[in-house]
């Protein structure tokens, strides 16, 4: 069965490592924070200038001067650090966060990504999506295998405006755990419980390589 | 001593004309110059270029000016939480200019810094890229960009003293302390303005060299955006 968007999340999670600063995007990625592993202590990044966000307030403590990205009130760990959006991309793109979590509308069998805008509706913005993909060490993206009307997310080239190129290694789905070889295209690592490969053949629409047995993902 | 401070938010907002362009501080509605905003559009000041990461919610922070049609042009991230907003913008009555959120920042940065401009990979191969110098640098590609030139700043701090110093809160320090950099005049609004010698100077994070009035705000609302809370156990 696919996965629903907690699944994607706590698959998401099992990739973190000891001692890594990262950065969850809105809405699927900020759901990692939930699945920690145990015995894994890492630290989360947002944007708008914190290291150190903690889970959501307790009700009738939220403080308006401390929220996160997503613009949600959130609260501080010990050990937290507050600073200002330049020293915020500063360590974006100097490379001092190891992993950064986000979704995408497409992604491509070279690693392109496109998440921000679509012809014709109401353009929001990038927001600081296009520094963290040009920059980030690590990028996961966490998304569904097709859109509303059914079609792939996972293209051979992204037909959207994109946010980034050649910088997304993996991607995890609904359906499936699968790495990007720019040469090759999408890997397939993982399937979700009790997904065929033939469905995960029939809905990626780019370059797709199967080799061996794939494992159901265990979660 | 140089003294800074100014009687209230109208007074500071002194030589503001129509046609210039503004530095407005906050993420979101986290950290923004309510008071000046309330004040500007009391002046009814027009035609105005805001630099903001974002363009405030209906009927508060720049969604105030979006109202009275005060701004012309915003230049800005991210957008989407204004009908007003979407409304003016799909008429062609608003032009705006979206910008990385990092390039937006080191665009600020640049600014109060005397960098006339710098190198970023953000961007590279999207729309973001079109007509800007690339050059490669490791390998790797990035693009040209310039630092802003603002006429005025408008930031939000939490406390500041008589000379102009300035301390943020939490993540209401976002944007605002580049933008003091960087604006040719720049206007602090403070929750709590004090005596000079009163803040640890160990403990300052924008010199008051930046700053050119600051006053203390009458009434801060601080609207919070996403009220979002967990139970308790």
């Amino acid at each position: 069965m696919a996965l629903d968007k907690n699944g994607i999340a706590r698959r998401i999670a099992q990739e973190l490592r000891n001692g890594w600063y990262v950065n969850l995007g809105i809405g699927i990625p900020t759901l990692v924070a939930n699945y920690i592993p145990d015995g894994i202590d890492v630290e989360f990044q947002s944007e708008n200038g914190i290291l150190g966000m903690g889970p959501f307030p307790f009700e009738g403590e939220e403080d308006a001067d401390l929220i996160n990205a997503g613009k949600q009130t959130i609260t501080a760990l010990p050990g937290a650090s507050l600073f200002d959006s330049a020293t915020s991309f500063g360590m974006i793109r100097a490379r001092k966060v190891q992993l950064t979590v986000l979704g995408a509308m497409e992604v491509s069998d070279r690693g392109d990504i496109a998440n921000w805008k679509i012809p014709g509706r109401m353009v929001k913005g990038m927001g600081g999506a296009m520094d963290l993909v040009a920059s980030a060490e690590r990028i996961i993206v966490a998304m569904q295998h097709s859109n509303r009307e059914g079609e792939s997310k996972l293209l051979s080239a992204c037909t959207l405006p994109l946010t980034g190129v050649g910088c997304v290694k993996k991607v995890v789905t609904d359906l499936a755990v699968l790495d990007i070889d720019p040469e090759r295209g999408f890997i397939l690592r993982e399937r979700a419980p009790g997904v065929s490969i033939d469905e995960i053949v029939a809905k990626t629409a780019g370059r797709l390589v199967v080799e061996g047995e794939i494992p159901e993902m265990s979660l | 001593m140089i003294r800074k401070v100014v009687a209230n938010a109208d007074v500071a907002l002194e030589g503001i004309q129509d046609g210039m362009t503004l530095m407005v501080g906050g993420f979101g509605l986290c950290g923004i110059p309510e008071n000046l905003i309330a004040a500007l559009r009391q002046r009814g000041t027009r035609n105005l270029t805001c630099i903001s990461n974002n363009a405030g919610v209906d009927g508060f922070g720049l969604g105030l000016l979006l109202e009275t049609r005060q701004i012309r042009k915003m230049i800005s991230s991210y957008v989407g939480e204004n009908d007003e907003f979407e409304r003016q913008m799909l008429s062609g009555e608003l032009e705006v200019e979206l910008i990385p959120q990092g390039t937006l920042a080191e665009r600020c940065r640049a600014a109060g810094a005397g960098i006339p401009a710098f190198y970023t990979p953000a961007g590279f191969g999207t729309e973001v890229a079109e007509g800007k110098e690339i050059r490669m640098f490791g390998g790797k590609p990035h693009l040209l960009e310039h630092a802003f030139d603002a006429d005025f700043a408008l930031v939000k701090a939490w406390k500041g003293d008589e000379a102009g110093n300035l301390i943020f809160k939490g993540t209401a320090r976002n944007f605002n302390p580049m933008m003091a950099m960087a604006g040719r005049i720049t206007i602090a609004e403070v929750e709590e303005l004090v005596p000079a010698g009163t803040l640890d100077p160990n403990s300052i994070h924008v010199p008051g060299i930046f700053v050119h009035r600051i006053f203390q705000g009458g009434h801060f609302e601080k609207r919070i955006e996403q009220r979002t809370v967990r139970p308790r156990a």
